[in-house]
């Protein structure tokens, strides 16, 4: 790009700064067109059906037959809740070690930067392949469950975790570790009772960030929960389904199912917004800064 | 409350070891030490381990029908279940026209954005901002399918194409798109922007002199990030893509993409069929990795350059 001539006359260059400045304008706008007009959908047609049969719409199993009008959703809730909260109980421990060993110990080594740039190319694994992967290892042999789709979500989630608590782990200042080896503590208790707790606020906020990005996700579930109907608690046993999975299936299928699509698609959404707003809080409270 | 900006307090963290018989200094210590450091390195190598096994069991189980079809899979475009042919080019097609439409309005749009919140936008409105854009990225795809279906597509009066399918895509991409933007664009040093300012330009004068010289490595990086996203993209790009097969430059005709295809039909494939949608997985699984890891590196280097992270 060459330099601005600023010989040019003046008013036309302003002419020329106004005009851009009102074309971010107009972007920003773009953006919130879709945003806003998202919501309003999810609220006009969504909310309608919860709040008519509420709490049936939460408590009452998905009808057999989707022509029929009403409620409900809530075994998809119950499976959304399962498979994201097996994912979460398996990536976020191994997340957090992996991001320790990465910033604790092994630092600039060869092992931690080859881990480092996997976790990089494991970010980019598209979410369908993922789920086909998990089909392949698990679902042939144990068929359908929460579980199987836990293992998807799990594997999305994990770069995510090692990343964001990486990131948090850097933040630590170097004095407070030094100060705990001059105590004579070593190094598994200095990073147990110094570093992490630090950390754990910024981890937290990472996490949950990431729950909330794999609650969403319907591709990962699609060949590994199943399509149940009914009520399913079990974790590991017997097809479940998901609030994702039931959008995705009822969105083609007849005005009443749509309904319950905009229902689920409500639920799902104030879901992910609920953990969103809890990072936030715990970032801004809690958190180190840079 | 902050923890660290006091540097008269003292740190509440840097308390907790100090309490009475929080360390045990008594020798087996020792053992413990290093088996955490084991368990520590054991769970960063699970990466490695899924990584190795999603390389592994998908091409194991996509060669069948590369043996079948050969190189055809990638040159043919016939897709026929009950002749067993398979040929993938139409889907990789429809993969890269409707990225390519999402690029294309995504990035002026995330460009002016993050331009705004970085240089235009009042100070009391750039948190806000951040934000309800952020927001937006935390919207699950489905929903964004499921709009489009149902409320985009009547509005407009369109039928599902690879044009609805690439404004979908357009919608979920802009928001880390435009985030990684103005992260890039935030690095550039006060100093140019000022000396521009001193010499007499505009705002826009001093963005093309001083801020995008600077960024515009970082923003190829981003733009590569989000044409990586929406390549990967499945459910939204299902609902609204059209699910036939055409290779055609007219974005009004219905399409299909090889993450949509596989939605679609691996729920009641044969073994074959099942192999050749395995064969598409991991096409579109090499072809991601790469985009984004040359994204990654564009990106990781332009910050490294202007002093950021």
């Amino acid at each position: 790009m060459t330099a601005p001539d600023l010989r040019a006359r003046r008013s036309w260059r302003s002419v020329q700064d106004r005009l851009v400045t009102g074309l971010m304008i107009a972007a920003v706008v773009a953006v919130f067109v879709p945003l806003v007009a998202v919501l309003v959908s999810l609220i006009a047609r969504g909310g309608g059906i919860v709040l008519d049969s509420f709490p049936a719409f939460f408590t009452e199993e998905v009808p057999r037959f989707s022509r029929r009008e009403g409620p409900g959703m809530g075994p998809a809730v119950i499976g959304t809740l399962l498979a994201t909260a097996a994912a979460t109980a398996m990536a976020v421990p191994l997340g957090v070690l992996g991001a320790i060993y990465l910033h604790e110990y092994g630092g600039r080594g060869r092992f931690a930067r080859l881990v480092r740039f996997m976790a990089t190319v494991m970010t980019g694994v598209p979410s369908i392949v993922m789920g086909l992967f998990i089909y392949i290892l698990w679902t042939i042999r144990f068929g359908f469950s929460a579980f199987g789709g836990a293992l998807a979500l799990a594997c999305l989630m994990l770069p995510v975790v090692i990343g964001a608590s990486e990131q948090m782990l850097r933040l630590v200042p170097n004095h407070l570790r030094e100060a705990s080896y001059a105590l004579g503590a070593t190094r598994s208790r200095t990073i147990l009772t110094v570093v992490l707790p630090a950390a754990l606020p910024g981890i937290v906020s990472g996490c949950l960030l990431a729950v909330a990005r794999a609650a969403g996700e319907t591709a990962p579930l699609l060949f590994a929960v199943g399509a149940a109907k009914a009520f399913n608690w079990s974790v590991l046993d017997e097809a479940n389904t998901a609030l994702s999975m039931q959008i995705f299936s009822n969105a083609m299928d007849v005005p009443a199912a749509q309904d319950r699509a905009w229902g689920a698609a409500l639920t799902l959404v104030l879901l992910t917004f609920l953990l969103t707003l809890t990072a936030r809080l715990v970032t801004g409270r809690f958190a180190l800064k840079r | 409350m902050q923890l660290f900006d006091r540097p008269s307090a003292t740190p509440r963290v840097a308390a907790r070891p100090a309490r009475a018989g929080a360390f045990d200094l008594r020798g087996h210590s020792q053992h413990a030490d290093r088996a955490f450091r084991w368990i520590a390195l054991g769970a960063a190598a699970v990466v490695l381990v899924v990584l190795a096994l999603i390389a592994i069991t998908m091409t194991d189980r996509a060669r069948p029908v590369l043996g079948r079809m050969g190189l055809g899979f990638f040159t043919t475009t016939t897709w026929s279940v009950p002749t067993n042919t398979y040929g993938a080019l139409g889907f990789i097609f429809g993969t890269l026209y409707t990225a390519a439409i999402a690029i294309a309005i995504a990035v002026p749009i995330s460009f002016g954005v993050a331009l705004f919140v970085t240089q235009a936008a009042p100070r009391w409105l750039r948190k806000p901002l951040v934000y309800a854009i952020d927001l937006l990225a935390v919207v699950p795809s489905v929903v964004f399918g499921l709009w489009g279906l149902l409320v985009l597509e009547p509005a407009l009066g369109l039928q599902s194409s690879f044009l609805t399918a690439g404004v979908i895509l357009a919608i979920m991409i802009t928001p880390i798109i435009t985030s990684l933007s103005r992260e890039v664009i935030e690095t550039t040093p006060t100093t140019d922007k000022e000396a521009a300012l001193a010499l007499g330009a505009t705002r826009w004068e001093m963005i093309t002199a001083a801020v995008w010289p600077h960024s515009k490595g970082g923003l190829v990086g981003a733009v590569m990030l989000g044409l990586g996203r929406a390549m990967g993209e499945t459910i939204a790009a299902t609902l609204v893509i059209g699910n036939t097969v055409h290779v055609t430059g007219n974005p009004f005709a219905p399409g299909y993409s090889m993450p949509t295809v596989i939605a679609n039909e691996f729920g009641e494939a044969e073994p074959l069929h099942k192999s050749a949608l395995i064969a598409l997985a991991v096409t579109l699984f090499l072809i991601t990795i790469a985009v984004n890891l040359a994204a990654t590196a564009i990106v990781q280097r332009s910050l490294r350059r202007s002093g950021g992270k």
